[in-house]
């Protein structure tokens, strides 16, 4: 994992005291909210529907044990004994008091962590692949790359007043785990085809929110020594072109949309060939040094399927069960990534109490190499571990209420807080999440319908993701109540694609059962071994709309 | 931060956030006469009078110059047994707290019992 150098530990301490100052003057009076709201912005700081909210930033979603016991501390000891993990990796408590964020800031300073750049028109905290330098289909670690981009976009002077929000993913893998497509700036890591040699393929101008748009590739190869200085000229671009007038219509993607891919590019590439590259451009050292903190663990060396992990699942149907659905191959033989599902029935999709972090944090320490990742999914992974030990963990995680199996099934559902929480939600999002586990809570039955990703918002900015959804459920305001809409055939991977509305939206209790009547369209409809997003793929909408139709008869 | 450009339709109360803990307070009316904040919903002052409105909308300027609320706004209620409930779904969440968490917020008493007796 990165380490802080001196700089770094000086910059975040900085933060904490000016921020702990713009405190105190706002408290006398000196500024004003107006003054003051971009100030906290900046330091992750939100004003929510009950109480205030920070969100802390998990660079590339990497955490180490003792970050996360810290994570648990501040839950404990300043909030209600939860936070809740978002689908941009990070982590959020719900209840903070201003009073007391100063002071929390201090605590993950010591842990070198930070509320920096989870808010405001700055260049986002960038995403990662989950199991990044664990996946089997990967070509290289995303995460130094990630980490360039962090120190290069932190409190970068040029593009800290953008028109708005600027979010950057990245993925080294074949397969797209991060939603690369659906931010503003997608970096996959690829093998050039002739060469051989590694670089980015760039994708501009993807996004969720009112306007969904898949990211458009500007450049299907860049070589790797080059990277800052494009990404340079890409700000560049929008920074100066992106529009200022309606923030609506302030994101890259609308740039890219209006003026078109060609021209976006074109424009693209003519500031990157003025711009001095290699004052730009990370000094080689400076990346080797970045890469070399993230040099595999030292794997021991394994056979590559372990007995003891078949016995246990021989002997045990709950272990078997789980281990079929939250385990992930790992690359290094005889071991695998882990998902701990934050996804039990009937509670809040993301959310974990402060003793679960701790037992989370233990199990990290004791059996993967100290280390954590938080997915977008909203879940946890234990990224190295033996397979000897998955028993084990698997006994620890049971009384935790951590050993739920569903990953990437039909209950592993992505919810933003919605108006149980957030000020600018239009409706409820976790009851919804909630009703539907509770639908389809029978094991057997996830099972058999297999891989099925429902995403719920709670409004039109869709932190929820719910376009990219299998499934997408969108709650709006109609008529004075909640009101839900549906849409079909939304995909987050390489194949990415935005769903299409089924029909009129739905209110809440008829939910579940629209969601049912979907699924029996695509068992139906499914051949054998196809996945429901294949089935959806291949059938297209109409025989799902037709039953959403009848759905919507019945209720009238 | 003005109070909301349009009153919404009367009766009305007036919410706020402290701006200190964040949590949602409401304008009341002490035996005096005089407006302060109380975490309980239910003493809440209920204007329904134009006047009262303007009373609270002036309440909410002062308030929020002087440092003690942010995000201060009418909200139009109808009268229940245990006092006002907002029309609206959005606001009677702010009187309660996370609906799927009855542990947590007003709606498991949090700044108001001690407050309600006092």
């Amino acid at each position: 994992m990165y380490r802080y150098d001196e700089f770094d530990e000086r910059f975040v301490r900085d933060r904490v005291a000016q921020f702990s100052d713009q405190v105190a003057r706002r408290l006398d009076g000196s500024l004003t909210e107006d003054e003051f709201k971009p100030l906290r912005l900046k330091n992750g700081v939100y004003l929510q529907l009950h109480a205030y909210m920070l969100r802390i930033a998990v660079p590339y979603g990497t955490l180490s044990s003792k970050q996360m016991r810290q994570l648990a501390l501040i839950g404990e000891r300043f909030d209600r004994g939860y936070g809740h993990f978002t689908t941009r990796q990070n982590l959020q408590f719900n209840w903070p008091k201003l009073r007391d964020v100063p002071e929390i800031l201090g605590l993950l300073a010591d842990v070198e962590m930070h509320c920096i750049q989870t808010s405001g028109n700055c260049i986002r905290n960038v995403t990662a692949d989950h199991f990044a330098g664990v996946a089997q289909d990967e070509i290289e670690d995303p995460r130094p790359v990630c980490e360039l981009i962090r120190q290069w976009s932190t409190a970068h002077p040029e593009f800290s007043y953008l028109p708005r929000k600027f979010k950057i993913a990245a993925t080294g893998a074949q397969h797209d785990r991060a939603v690369t497509k659906a931010h503003d700036i997608g970096l996959r890591i690829v093998r050039h085809p002739d060469s051989g040699e590694i670089g980015y393929e760039i994708s501009v101008g993807g996004g969720l929110g009112r306007t969904p748009m898949i990211g458009k590739v500007v450049r299907d190869f860049l070589p790797k020594p080059d990277l800052l200085a494009y990404l340079e000229a890409i700000m560049r671009v929008y920074n100066q072109e992106g529009r200022r007038d309606n923030k609506y219509k302030a994101r890259v993607k609308i740039l890219v949309h209006e003026i078109g891919t060609e021209e976006f590019r074109s424009r693209v590439e003519a500031e990157f060939a003025t711009l001095d590259g290699p004052s730009v451009n990370a000094d080689p050292e400076e990346l080797a040094r970045i890469e070399a903190y993230f040099a595999p663990p030292a794997y021991e060396t394994l056979p590559r399927e372990s007995a003891a992990l078949a016995a246990a699942r021989a002997s045990n149907p709950a272990f078997d069960r789980w281990a079929g659905t939250n385990l992930t191959p790992h690359r290094a033989d005889g071991y695998s990534a882990v998902t701990i599902s934050l996804k039990p029935i009937g509670l809040a999709p993301g959310d974990a109490t402060s003793e679960q972090m701790r037992v989370i944090a233990d199990l990290a320490e004791r059996y993967s190499f100290d280390e954590l990742r938080v997915t977008h999914a909203q879940n946890i992974v234990l990224p190295h571990v033996r397979q000897d030990d998955l028993h084990a963990i698997w006994e620890a995680l049971v009384p935790a209420g951590l050993a739920t199996a569903n990953s990437g099934l039909i209950t592993d559902i992505i919810a933003c807080p919605g108006l149980d929480y957030c000020a600018l939600a239009t409706a409820r999002s976790i009851p919804i999440a909630q009703a539907i586990q509770q639908r389809f809570e029978d094991a057997e039955r996830q099972t058999e319908i297999g891989e099925l990703n429902i995403k719920i918002s709670g409004c039109i900015n869709a932190c929820g993701h719910h376009h990219v959804g299998h499934i997408g459920i969108l709650g709006l305001e109609k008529r004075g109540i909640e009101s839900y809409q549906i849409t079909l055939g939304g995909d987050a991977t390489e194949n990415a694609a935005v769903g299409e509305i089924l029909g009129p939206g739905l209110p809440a209790e008829e939910v579940p059962g629209a969601i049912e009547a979907i699924v029996g369209v695509y068992e139906a409809e499914r051949n054998d071994g196809e996945r429901f997003i294949e089935t959806v793929k291949r059938v297209g909408l109409s025989p799902f709309k037709a039953a959403f139709k009848e759905l919507s008869h019945a209720a009238d | 931060m003005a109070a909301a450009p349009k009153r919404p339709p009367l009766p009305v109360i007036l919410l706020a956030n402290d701006l200190l803990d964040g949590d949602v307070v409401f304008a009341r009316a002490e035996d005096a006469g005089a407006l302060s904040w109380t975490r309980d919903p239910a003493l809440a002052l209920v204007a329904a009078e134009e006047p009262d409105a303007v009373r609270l909308e002036g309440f909410a300027a002062a308030e929020i110059a002087a440092q003690h609320v942010v995000d201060a706004y009418l909200v139009d209620v109808a009268i229940g047994a245990d006092g006002p409930v907002p029309r609206h779904f959005r606001e009677r969440f702010k009187t309660l707290g996370p609906s799927n968490r009855p542990d947590l917020g007003k709606q498991a008493g949090e700044g108001i019992a001690a407050r309600r007796s006092a």
